[in-house]
């Protein structure tokens, strides 16, 4: 089945930082730690988040995958060390967007849904569901605009998720496992809409299990391990000469634990 | 047996003759019990969803306190309120004692605590479900209580049906407050308790019927106009 998804444009994707708003990036995490109840979930972490590029986390369930996202969204607070970001931390969470395993669908329609992050910071009622419609319509979910979205398919409502995610043309995007449990098609879409993302210069940071999908989008690769970043690599080496052994048995698919 | 028959019987007399007693009662009943929910509503249901969202040192406490108080006795309401407006209390130079207004007083005190805590659960559900999402898109304290109130507008007009259900049928803090004065705060209720009491069973069971009547009419209403069951999946 061929995509039905149309091509967006600059102005409707490209970071409001792209237009001369000055970004949020680099991100730059220095020891920080999360903590729960006193558990170390992960850390101490150190690494940069440049301007550019798709960086994908990997790494077995529970090595800190998504608590390393939170962290740098600012949903997981910070135990101790330092998440830094090139603007004022004031200005930082209106630049990024995040987009969750499971997607949260508001009791709301489609369109309205979609328009919701514009109505939140400012855009007026009408001209928030017109560019929620034609996002929409690009990303085929033109035939639902109306229907509530709590009832959309598995496919449909990751799509409506990364619009929301992506109609306030963000600096950088978060995506916490965008694919699972989505078929061939769904996925295609998604990755798609990714590659318009990152080409218009969104930063993506995607935690995924799917090997296929990290070579397919990955510019470079973050590998979780215990909580830790236990390597870090531009995507190409990163899959060619892995350094680390849990790394190599990871990427020939043998379990690791 | 006979009197239930003749209650009915009773009932649909008063109706259909257009009664001019039975109207104004259920007029004034409307008034009041309505006036009371919208009260009640305005207050409740910000406070429920306040509760929800935010965390303080008392928390927990407060809504002990709120759930205690959904089971409010309407006789010591009533008296409290009797107290506080009485000529003599601190509120009886309002001059509010034996009128429509101290029974709207006394009946959204009496469901304020019901619809909050009903509101309060049903929010705390919804914000457990939208918490990350709203706090992702950076909403403030106040967009995020209005967008959970108005997701969960359904669940709140079951509460909001909820405090009506109870105010329609007090009796109670209205008798004491209100005095069920005829031609001035006879009530249903008290119309009722009041024809009891002289024996008129017949007669008091048409309007209890008529009552009954009125409250599953409202409640229909409602329903159709928030189109709670055709959109009850979202």
């Amino acid at each position: 089945m061929s995509s039905i998804l149309e091509a967006l444009t600059a102005d409707e994707i490209a970071p409001v930082a792209e237009a001369g708003g000055g970004s949020i990036l680099p991100l730059r995490l220095e020891g920080a730690v999360a903590r729960i109840r006193g558990k170390t979930l992960i850390g101490p972490i150190d690494l940069t988040i440049g301007r550019r590029g798709l960086t994908i986390v990997m790494g077995p369930n529970g090595s800190g995958k998504t608590t390393l996202l939170r962290l740098m969204h600012g949903l997981q607070r910070v135990a101790s060390g330092r998440v830094i970001w090139a603007l004022p931390e004031g200005a930082v969470r209106a630049r990024q967007a995040y987009v969750f395993q499971t997607p949260i669908m508001m009791r709301r329609s489609v369109v309205d849904c979609i328009a919701y992050p514009l109505i939140l910071h400012g855009t007026a009622r009408a001209e928030a569901r017109a560019q929620a419609a034609g996002w929409a319509r690009r990303i085929g979910l033109g035939h639902v605009l109306n229907q509530p979205a709590p009832v959309l398919s598995g496919g449909e409502k990751q799509k409506l998720a990364l619009a929301r995610a992506l109609i306030r043309r963000p600096d950088i995007l978060f995506l916490d496992e965008p694919c699972a449990n989505l078929d061939g098609s769904a996925m295609r879409d998604i990755e798609s809409i990714l590659i318009q993302a990152r080409q218009a210069g969104t930063r993506i940071v995607m935690a995924t299990h799917d090997m296929g999908q990290a070579r397919r989008l990955a510019t470079d690769v973050l590998f979780m391990y215990g909580g830790k970043v236990h390597e870090s690599a531009p995507a190409a080496a990163f899959f060619n000469q892995p350094q680390t052994t849990k790394a190599q048995a990871f990427i020939k698919g043998d379990i690791v634990e | 047996m006979d009197s239930i028959f003749q209650g009915l019987f009773q009932a649909f007399h008063l109706v259909l003759t257009l009664d001019p007693d039975l109207y104004r009662i259920m007029a004034l009943s409307l008034r009041v019990t309505l006036t009371a929910v919208v009260i009640a509503a305005a207050i409740g249901l910000p406070l429920g969803a306040w509760l929800a969202v935010n965390r303080f040192r008392y928390r927990r406490l407060t809504i002990a306190v709120l759930n205690a108080f959904m089971g409010l006795p309407p006789v010591v309401v009533g008296l409290f309120i009797y107290l506080l407006l009485s000529r003599s209390g601190p509120l009886g130079v309002l001059g509010l004692l034996f009128t429509p207004a101290a029974m709207i007083i006394a009946q959204a005190i009496l469901i304020t605590p019901l619809i909050a805590s009903i509101a309060h659960q049903a929010i705390r559900d919804l914000w457990s479900e939208y918490h990350d999402l709203l706090i992702s898109l950076n909403a403030t304290r106040a967009q995020r209580i209005k967008a959970l109130l108005w997701d969960g507008r359904r669940a709140l007009l079951t509460a909001t049906l909820a405090g009506f259900g109870r105010a329609i049928g007090e009796v109670g803090a209205i008798m004491i407050v209100g005095g069920n004065i005829e031609y001035s705060t006879r009530v249903m209720t008290t119309a009722i308790a009041l024809e009891t009491s002289k024996g008129n069973l017949a007669f008091a069971l048409g309007l209890g019927i008529v009552l009954i009547g009125l409250a599953v009419l409202v409640n229909l209403g409602i329903h159709w106009l928030g189109r709670t069951e055709r959109a009850s999946n979202w």
